[in-house]
């Protein structure tokens, strides 16, 4: 397979292209909007439909729009976007529309810095918007997960009937590295019946709707959702882990941490000591039973929660190891990527070294 | 062997596309590699820098804190860098806009008179060619034959002539280390 | 026995929730009614907005998407983009949604000049919260949040939409209609006629105002909100045809 070098944001791009999406809706935002503007160019190229919206709130609801008619769209944003397009976001879940949205995330709160960031992690996993729903995140720590995620992105989203987040970070959109654009494993999807395609006069109206105003029937609405959620949680969590076996300190992290993380691992081996990574993959569902597992090797001494924000991803830490190991934290907000240094020496001090 | 490169300089001056076209190189010449700017609006007519890691192993953080080598296109970021380039690394200079030497008695100093030899060749953009063509001659990392092949495709057309000069930009670079 | 009058097939069967004397009844047949008449119910795809008229969704026969408040043109835009040619596309949106929370993606759909038709009802109140003041609340005019009547020191006067998109080029066509009576009816009727007819044409975006009643929230009989609107509304929102680019190409 040959490599090509990409930027982070183009090959997100291309990646919707890929995997057979012919219409965006966003709005520029910095470090992201290399994805619109590679979009304005290709989509049109292929009878597709690029649209550059008034705003982002417009803009999740034109996805909303064109989800609903059954195509496969995407909406990119950096943080603050991400914030407007909140409303869409819960209108899609309840209403069962599949789509993908990247985050591109930049330093907070407010219009905060558009260095890279992770403190969108509570908004991605948690949501912002109202209500019980859940949006599956894939969290790429490089450019070839960020093209590959978004394709599998397409295929959960259109598998469950949900929006999928991919979330990543200002450094993995402006970077560049090589990516290999390999077959991805076919998964086979359901018909999208349920699509406002027109009746043609040959059957009842679709409807795409997230009014439930008969409690019971809501509550009902809601009890279904669940179940697919609880799907999701069985059937798509990911992870990755490095060098844990046998090692002393465990470091949890996702995304561009990852990596800081890793180059700390070498500092550390450099001085004898021998620390692991776990890698969440998907942030939701987050994978709290194979972290309590790999946490819970007897040489593990204690496990540091590595994060671009101030202890967001510290809750699913806790949540899994429902304390059987002492965990502690480094992280920078706001714009600055900790350096393997600060992480190696927050390892060793968690290691009373 | 893995080389940890920040490429800096003004906005205009092509430190984005001599990192591009190094992190290409080092791709088609089998190694790892990544490209990481910086972005936002220290872009427009601030100093802009990138950085570049080639390595043969797979590299695990994209940003460079200690580059073994410093291409530094203007005064600021001779300024802002030469400190932390690791003992025994290069500072390349374009001296054509840096009148001053680098301080640093630890680390390797080549020093390339860009935007005089480029207007020598008829065309002051291809000053960070000749840079290029000093980078690659002092590293001996990357092959002047990979950099001709993307030229002749990146340059096609009316645009083809382009190649010549882009190649004897980077011959003018290398003769500048000794 | 011969069939003099049957409701349109653009309807369901779904029962009306609307109050006596509501103007969105009337409203929903001369949309339905005209979708049949251009027969395209099976490629035509609406999208309701939030307030009284809530429930068109299920109303219509069309395929519907039900949007946030105010969202309803971004929805609409969404869909049009990615249907083939040929889908007729409508949002039915009161002044609440599409006056105050939704006049971004009105106002934009507009100017690019997008090929669908707005339904924009007016009754100068917020109904399905009972009875707030509106955008288009008239000045004096008393709601639940201004008890003591509009002030325009503190509201400003209520905005006029038909006059404020017919300015904008992707607009195509913008008329204000009311329902009172059989004239004016008819005259609604030939307004959401030609809008849809203009969209199928590709013309651009089309706008049709329709000034309405609410007897509940107004605190009147329905015959007597009828002559509150005549005598109220219509002067301060004038009917007739604000933009029609083939008048102005006769």
């Amino acid at each position: 397979m040959q490599k090509e070098l990409w930027k982070g944001n183009e090959a997100i791009a291309e990646a919707a292209i890929r995997a057979g999406c012919k219409y965006f809706f966003g709005y520029p935002i910095t470090p992201q909007t290399e994805v619109p503007e590679y979009l304005s160019l290709r989509l049109p190229e292929i009878g597709g439909c690029f649209l550059q919206a008034e705003s982002e709130v417009a803009a999740i609801n034109m996805v909303y729009g064109a989800a609903g008619c059954g195509v496969r769209v995407m909406t990119s944003s950096s943080s603050p976007g991400i914030s407007l397009k909140q409303e869409g976001i819960t209108y899609l879940c309840g209403a069962e529309l599949p789509c993908v949205i990247i985050n591109v995330m930049r330093g907070g709160p407010g219009l905060g810095t558009i260095q890279p960031a992770q403190g969108d992690y509570y908004q991605a996993t948690r949501g912002g918007g109202n209500g019980d729903y859940r949006t599956p995140v894939l969290a790429p720590a490089n450019v070839q997960e960020a093209a590959d995620f978004v394709r599998l992105a397409f295929d959960i989203a259109d598998q469950y009937r949900n929006p999928v987040m991919v979330l990543a970070d200002g450094m993995i959109g402006q970077m560049m590295e090589a990516v290999e654009w390999g077959e991805m494993e076919k998964r086979n999807l359901p018909a999208k019946d349920w699509a406002t395609t027109g009746t043609k006069c040959e059957r009842e109206h679709n409807i795409i709707n997230s009014l439930y105003i008969k409690p019971e029937v809501c509550a009902e609405h809601n009890e279904h959702l669940e179940r697919k959620y609880k799907a999701l949680e069985e059937n798509e969590v990911r992870y990755e882990e490095v060098n844990t076996d046998g090692c002393e300190v465990l470091f949890a992290a996702y995304g561009t941490t990852s990596r800081i993380c890793r180059a700390a691992m070498k500092m550390l081996a450099d001085e004898g000591i021998k620390a692991g990574l776990f890698r969440p993959i998907t942030l939701w569902p987050y994978p709290y039973d194979a972290l309590k597992k790999c946490a819970s090797q007897d040489s593990i001494k204690a496990v540091v929660d590595v994060e671009m924000s101030l202890g967001q991803m510290m809750d699913d830490v806790k949540i899994a190891l429902e304390g059987a190991k002492p965990i502690s934290f480094i992280g920078k907000a706001g714009g600055i990527v900790p350096t393997p240094r600060d992480v190696a020496d927050a390892a060793k001090k968690a290691l009373g070294r | 062997m893995t080389n940890e490169i920040i490429i800096s300089g003004f906005g205009g001056q092509g430190v984005m596309a001599i990192g591009k076209t190094i992190t290409e190189a080092g791709m088609k010449e089998g190694m790892e590699v990544s490209w990481l700017p910086s972005y936002g609006p220290e872009m427009r007519g601030g100093t802009a820098n990138c950085s570049v890691v080639l390595s043969d192993e797979p590299i695990v953080s994209p940003i460079v804190l200690e580059p073994t080598e410093l291409i530094a296109m203007n005064l600021p970021s001779l300024l802002k860098f030469e400190s932390v380039v690791k003992p025994g690394g290069t500072i390349f200079v374009n001296s054509s806009v840096v009148d001053q030497k680098v301080q640093r008695t630890d680390v390797k100093a080549v020093y390339v008179d860009c935007i005089k030899i480029a207007d020598e060749l008829g065309n002051s953009k291809v000053a960070n060619m000749v840079m290029l063509g000093a980078y690659i001659e002092a590293m001996k990392n990357l092959s002047t034959d990979t950099i001709k092949e993307m030229l002749v495709h990146m340059f096609t057309g009316p645009k083809a002539k382009l190649v010549d000069l882009n190649i004897e930009a980077l011959k003018r670079g290398a003769a500048c280390v000794k | 026995m011969a069939i003099v009058y049957q409701k349109s097939k653009g309807l369901t069967d779904k029962e009306l929730h609307y109050c006596p004397g509501c103007t969105h009844g009337i409203a929903h047949k001369l949309v339905a009614e005209t979708l049949e008449e251009l027969g395209v119910i099976g490629t035509t795809i609406g999208v309701a907005p939030v307030g009284c008229s809530v429930f068109a969704y299920d109303y219509f026969a069309c395929d519907m998407h039900e949007a946030a408040h105010g969202r309803a043109p971004a929805v609409a835009t969404g869909i049009k983009r990615v249907s083939p040619e040929g889908t007729t596309v409508f949002t039915y949106q009161g002044d609440g949604d599409l006056a105050a929370i939704g006049t971004a993606e009105i106002v934009h759909a507009a100017m690019r000049g997008e090929k669908i038709t707005t339904i924009f009802i007016n009754n100068a109140i917020y109904g399905m919260t009972g009875g707030q003041m509106a955008p288009t609340t008239l000045v004096g005019q008393k709601a639940t949040t201004c008890p003591l009547g509009r002030s325009k020191e503190h509201y400003g006067e209520p905005i006029r939409m038909c006059e404020m998109l017919s300015t904008i080029n992707g607009c195509v066509y913008a008329e204000r209609v009311c329902v009172t009576d059989m004239g004016n009816l008819n005259k609604a009727k030939k307004a959401i006629k030609k809008a849809f007819e203009l969209q199928q044409q590709g013309a651009g975006f089309t706008f049709v105002e329709i000034l309405a009643a609410c007897p509940t929230n107004w605190g009147k009989s329905p015959v007597k909100a009828v002559e509150w609107l005549k005598e109220n509304m219509i002067p301060y929102f004038p009917l007739g045809v604000y933009k029609d680019i083939t008048a102005e190409v006769k």
